[in-house]
């Protein structure tokens, strides 16, 4: 640990940490800018940067502002708000499984969606509505099952895993109600997928980041690192234990909610961006910080590779995602069963 | 008596499940006080709720002549400090780390380590004797000295009142006596200590102050002189034993009864 200290003011930081939030951070929008020059209509990464500045060739500003700006900055908001929210929940929960994808709130995303869709024939945008209404919904659920004092540790993940149960089965009895034209585009929601979105779609989410990310990072991440010590601890320490883990809690679910109207549930980015984070950065801690800017290099990433790799044939965003974050949640539990902590 | 912080008329619980009625109870100033009692008796209950981790369903208890519940929690956690029998060091911590966060009820988010939060700090660290191990990882450590590292994080929270919480559980007994003499040296500087131990002789020889409880009742209190008597412990604990002067302190030493030969 470093520390500077003039006058009153004493700030405490890890350099690595820092390096490595800066880079997360680069990384994010360096894959953003390639991500907007590549495709059919390819500009080089200078010509990029000069259309987003404003002297750009006309042609060029319509493509890069009209239709892939909106696009990249969906996956850079998308991935930001999964990757602090799953920050939030595994600190919360002390479980690297504690993730909005585990305990209810994407499958509680899916089932507000196919209801929109299959239910009252809805329109994207209503859709994106009933993502928002089924992921608080869920998280409501869940608060209101685990209880006052229960809203952490195993029970939570236990709980959510009995709602993502039983909303599976809910959704597969939507799509099977549904009209076949209904239900491929209620898939290729539930995939969560990138492809056309445009500032519509990600506006709330922008304004919900903008007011939570400095909510959360100033006003809660000392009182979450103390709650990592247990309740009492941190109660002993004068942390307002209750109040700060439903401050937290309303913040994860608002930010995983809005980021599944944008996107659809994309998957496994709230699981893995603040585990590989922690491992990048070697620090203690919750790293809301450090596992923002990785999801958010994560899921530009993804995107990318789901639109470049295979030419000719796109892949959603949360299709690559799934294979990627799968086969890294298959590795963690493999070795975190090796070291007996899971 | 002087007391700074006491409780009347308390009743004290889990949800629906009342674990102690219409209790009274009293921590004088500068005592070590230990709370003792069967597995079950509430003793561990009590402790949370003087330090406020519990609010007691009725009855009020009273810190520094205003309610516990009115006191704001920072200025609390500057008064009142705590060792959870529950703590969990988080993966990856530094010893110093660790004891550093004992000063988070001085911090703020542009005072997060200001010169005094350093002097503290190491202060805590060398009077627990957990100096040499500052840059280990916790995880690492062994089980007596975990329970010093979390002692010097109590202690560099800097209150005057300290309230341990099975503070010897799972230690070894030469750790187990480590973890008292530490606690002796605390409450010598002028400290008021209150700790809930399981062993009885313990309690009687560091004790100032013993409070005894049995099914969320107070049963006795005062000098383990006074208070330990073969009738008390078979009372609380329901065991017959005799109760001698121990030899290395004079202090009430229970010596429980042989299983009766043929």
């Amino acid at each position: 640990m470093s520390f500077v200290r003039t006058g009153g003011v004493s700030l405490r930081y890890r350099p690595r940490a820092i390096v490595c939030t800066a880079l997360l951070a680069v990384a994010a929008v360096a894959l953003a800018v390639v991500m907007i020059g590549s495709g059919e209509f390819r500009l080089t990464p200078a010509e990029v940067l000069r259309t987003l500045a404003g002297d750009g060739a006309p042609a060029d500003a319509f493509i890069v502002r009209q239709i892939r700006l909106p696009r990249a900055a969906a996956a850079l908001a998308v991935g930001a708000a999964l990757g602090l929210a799953g920050a939030i929940f595994q600190s919360l929960t002390r479980n690297p499984l504690g993730s909005p994808d585990f305990i209810g709130l994407s499958s509680g995303a899916a089932t507000g969606v196919l209801a929109a869709i299959v239910l009252f024939g809805a329109g994207s945008a209503a859709a994106a509505g009933g993502a928002v209404a089924g992921a608080l919904a869920a998280g409501a659920l869940i608060y209101a099952l685990t209880g006052r004092h229960g809203a952490h540790g195993q029970r939570l993940v236990l709980v959510g895993v009995g709602i993502t149960a039983i909303l599976t089965g809910v959704n597969g009895y939507l799509l099977t109600e549904a009209r076949i034209e209904d239900a491929a585009r209620a898939v290729l929601w539930l995939t969560g997928s990138l492809d056309g979105r445009d500032w519509a779609d990600t506006g709330p989410l922008l304004a919900a980041l903008a007011v939570l990310v400095p909510a959360v990072l100033l006003g809660c991440a000392r009182p979450l690192r103390m709650l990592e010590m247990g309740d009492d601890a941190a109660h002993g320490l004068g942390v307002p234990v209750g109040r700060v883990r439903v401050a937290l809690l309303a913040a994860a679910v608002l930010l995983v909610a809005l980021a599944a109207a944008a996107a659809g549930p994309v998957a496994f980015v709230a699981l893995t961006a603040p585990q590989l984070a922690r491992r990048l950065t070697r620090t203690p801690g919750p790293n809301l910080l450090p596992s923002l800017c990785m999801g958010a290099a994560l899921l530009t990433a993804a995107d990318l590779l789901g639109q470049r790799a295979f030419p000719g044939h796109q892949l959603p965003a949360g299709v690559v995602t799934g294979l990627v974050g799968g086969g890294y949640l298959i590795w963690l539990l493999i070795t975190q069963r090796r070291t007996g902590r899971l | 008596m002087n007391t700074r912080l006491h409780g009347t008329g308390l009743t004290l619980g889990y949800d629906r499940r009342v674990i102690a009625e219409d209790l009274d109870v009293a921590v004088p100033d500068g005592s070590f006080t230990v709370i003792v009692g069967p597995n079950a008796c509430g003793k561990s209950t009590l402790l949370r709720a003087l330090a406020r981790v519990l609010r007691p369903k009725a009855g009020e208890l009273v810190l520094d002549g205003a309610a516990l519940a009115t006191w704001p929690a920072r200025r609390l956690a500057r008064t009142l400090g705590l060792l959870a029998q529950s703590s969990i060091a988080p993966d990856g911590i530094t010893v110093a780390d660790l004891v550093a966060r004992g000063r988070y009820p001085h911090q703020g988010l542009l005072r997060q380590w200001s010169a005094e939060d350093e002097r503290v700090v190491a202060g805590s660290m060398a009077a627990t004797g957990v100096a040499d191990l500052a840059g280990r990882e916790v995880d690492e450590l062994s089980g007596g000295q975990r329970q010093r590292v979390w002692i010097a994080m109590a202690l560099a929270q800097q209150t005057p009142i300290l309230l341990l919480d099975e503070p010897t559980t799972y230690l070894d007994i030469a750790h187990q006596i480590e973890v008292l003499d530490l606690c002796a040296a605390l409450h010598e500087q002028g400290r008021t200590v209150v700790a809930v131990l399981h062993d009885l002789n313990h309690a009687a020889r560091y004790a100032t102050h013993l409070i005894a409880m049995r099914g969320g009742r107070i049963v006795a209190e005062g000098a383990p002189g006074e208070v330990v008597t073969a009738a008390l412990v078979r009372e609380v604990f329901g065991l017959a034993c005799r109760v001698i002067d121990d030899p290395e302190t004079g202090t009430p030493l229970v010596v429980p009864a042989a299983r009766r030969r043929a």
